[in-house]
């Protein structure tokens, strides 16, 4: 299914239209599987992805859910483990905090308390990342922070056929998987093949070839990554651009063969820069690939700060390409 | 709402079949207060002694494809709901043979074989669970019961009251049971709660409730057979409190320094056990050969679940990291 041949008839679509029709697929394909979440029917969803679902599918599978994320996102462990397939949207991740117990105390761990009896197939999906200007409280990056628990997936579609993909790859996991949907991609378009299907969840994906420098990003700074190897190109700068798609478990293998050959690496992440997933990323190479390198692994991360509501300032805490080209070339030595 | 199946049976089989469980439970969990001491069973180990009438009077109602969600206070409710003993001990001693393979212990016994959803160790956090299981019940057109059982510590929590009103707003099939025991940990029910009648919280979110005396087992089983009776008609949640008492300490760390000794010696006259025995005494119905026999009969079961515990194997060390995800059918 994932080898599927892939049809002529390539149509532009934008990435919330390609996690809508993944989300239709899905209810197509499996009666188990239903939406569940905030505002997910009668408004469309807060990102406008779930518009038009309600009409289609009905109010029992694309369900409206009171303000009660822990309470829903625990009926989607229960439900998951009743024989249904349910992907619950949490509207952002910074609501997800009032979902944590349940998704660290009960979904990552029910597989194995219970000695393997119970699994729990849930999807949750969510809205993370800053950019639109809403302040220190609805802008967090907090999916590096869920890549720490053992006992879940994490996935970072950073691209249209990956939001379109993903969705039911993670449905037929028997495990629960939580996908970080970044807010700036939802306008972003791109091409899909007329029978764009499932994807791949496990490896990372190399966006840009590069001999250089390993530039190691996911999700909404990928775009950002991939300007920034641009601009170091014209600067006769050939870096590697890596998508890491899976965020938990990690594909140690493409990074290392990556940083293998460019004998260098810079990290991108939108997070917090103490203990994040970049300082994850980082010490992995250092136990794998510490004799290779030819210069010290550097990052770019969020700021340590909440994210401020003027532009400038927002626009100052995340990554952007300049600090990505300043950073590939400190690691270059080339000020 | 009576009907002919909510009226109290009181044969002479069936309530010393009561007496007999709720003693199973008191027995089993005596020895694991010994074991723990004998440092046989380690981590924490909250008992139920007192409680009893609860779980026996409401999981022995249920049928078998019915769920049941519980705390970290359910060794009684994996015995009632048939969770074979020896294979609950072995748990508590966290051998492979334990009934969910030993990892994890007293708070987290499952058993898929029976429905039994754990054994969760959150407070308030079994109850969204419950409301999911229902759920998929619900969607697959099927007429299942999940029975979910919670202390009254747990109404303080957001999710008791999140999923109270998604149960109510959507119609699930959700037996609510509160095990009302005065004390959450040590901070009595008055000075958490500033409605502490418990069962009125229910109708807020136009649930169907009662409060029932729990440490009466045939009120709580009556009250538990109105419940499922009206669960099954309507589909409806209903919300049951079982006021009750633990005559033990919250867990084997606790000194209770929050209670006076008196105020527990008075509720143990008012025990389950106690109380359902001098009746059946009082009215004839049990001999006390009888009891001898259900004693040395659990005595026997106990002894073979020990014994079994105590030759159970330790998983290998090589094992660790398994059952984070599933594995690969091979």
């Amino acid at each position: 299914m994932l080898q599927a041949t892939r049809q002529s008839g390539i149509t532009e679509t934008t990435y919330r239209e390609a996690v809508r029709e993944a989300i239709r697929d899905a209810l197509k394909r499996d009666d188990r599987v239903f939406l569940m979440g905030e505002d997910v029917g009668r408004y469309g969803g807060c990102y406008a992805v779930s518009k038009g679902l309600l009409a289609e599918f009905g109010s029992e599978r694309i369900r409206d859910t009171p303000l009660s994320e822990s309470g829903f996102t625990g009926a989607g462990i229960g439900a998951a483990m009743g024989g249904m397939r349910p992907i619950v949207e949490v509207m952002t991740v910074n609501f997800s905090l009032l979902a944590l117990d349940q998704i660290l105390n009960s979904a990552a761990t029910i597989r194995h308390m219970s000695g393997n009896q119970f699994g729990v197939p849930l999807v949750i999906r969510m809205a993370t990342g800053a950019g639109r200007q809403l302040a220190a409280q609805h802008s967090h990056s907090l999916e590096g922070w869920y890549a720490h628990i053992p006992g879940i997936r994490v996935l970072a579609p950073a691209t249209v056929e990956d939001a379109r993909g993903m969705l039911w790859t993670a449905l037929q996991d028997p495990d629960p998987v939580l996908i970080f949907e970044n807010v700036m991609l939802y306008n972003m378009t791109g091409t899909l093949v007329a029978d764009a299907g499932p994807v791949d969840i496990a490896k990372a994906a190399v966006r840009r070839t590069g001999s250089d420098i390993s530039l190691i990003t996911y999700g909404g700074s990928l775009w950002k990554t991939l300007e920034a190897a641009t601009q170091l190109a014209a600067e006769n700068i050939n870096a590697e651009v890596i998508d890491l798609r899976s965020l938990r478990p990690l594909d140690d293998a493409t990074i290392m063969a990556s940083v293998n050959k460019t004998r260098r690496a810079v990290i991108v992440d939108e997070g917090w820069r103490s203990g994040s997933l970049a300082a994850e990323i980082g010490m992995r190479i250092v136990e794998q690939a510490f004799w290779e390198m030819d210069a010290p692994v550097g990052r770019v991360c969020g700021e340590e700060v909440p994210i401020p509501y003027p532009s400038h300032l927002e626009r100052a805490a995340i990554p952007n390409a300049a600090k990505i080209v300043a950073a590939a070339k400190a690691a270059l030595g080339r000020d | 709402m009576s009907g002919t199946t909510d009226k109290p049976r009181l044969s002479r089989v069936h309530m010393l079949d009561l007496l007999r469980q709720m003693i199973r439970i008191r027995l089993f969990e005596d020895k694991c207060a010994e074991l723990y001491t004998q440092e046989k069973i380690r981590g924490f180990l909250h008992l139920y002694d007192g409680e009893e009438a609860v779980a026996a009077g409401v999981i022995s109602l249920l049928e078998k494809q019915d769920r049941v969600v519980a705390t970290y206070r359910e060794h009684g409710h994996a015995l009632v709901r048939g969770v074979v003993m020896k294979s609950v001990m072995a748990e508590m001693y966290g051998k492979r043979e334990g009934c969910s393979g030993g990892r994890g212990g007293s708070m987290h016994l499952f058993d898929n074989t029976t429905n039994f959803y754990g054994g969760n160790a959150i407070v308030g956090g079994g109850l969204p669970m419950a409301v999911g299981l229902a759920l998929a019940d619900r969607m697959r057109g099927e007429k299942h019961v999940t029975a979910c059982f919670f202390g009254e510590g747990a109404v303080a929590e957001g999710e008791f009251h999140e999923s109270l009103n998604l149960a109510a707003l959507w119609g699930l099939p959700v037996l609510f049971v509160c095990e009302n025991n005065l004390y959450a940990m040590g901070t009595a029910l008055a000075i958490s709660q500033s409605e502490t009648d418990i069962h009125a919280k229910a109708a807020c979110y136009k649930i169907t409730s009662e409060a029932v005396d729990g440490m009466d087992i045939v009120a709580v089983e009556g009250a538990a057979r109105r419940a499922l009776h009206a669960i099954r008609e309507t589909g409806k949640p209903y919300f049951l409190e079982c006021r009750t008492y633990r005559f033990r300490a919250h867990s084997m760390f606790d000194a209770q320094l929050y209670r006076d000794k008196t105020e527990v010696e008075v509720w143990r006259k008012k025990g389950p056990i106690e109380r359902l025995r001098t009746w059946l005494e009082a009215n004839h119905m049990i001999h006390p050969e009888e009891l001898e026999r259900i004693n040395a009969e659990i005595a026997a079961e106990i002894a073979e679940a020990v014994a079994f515990a105590e030759a159970g194997s330790w998983e290998p060390v090589e094992d660790l990291t398994r059952f984070v995800y599933a594995e690969a059918a091979s």
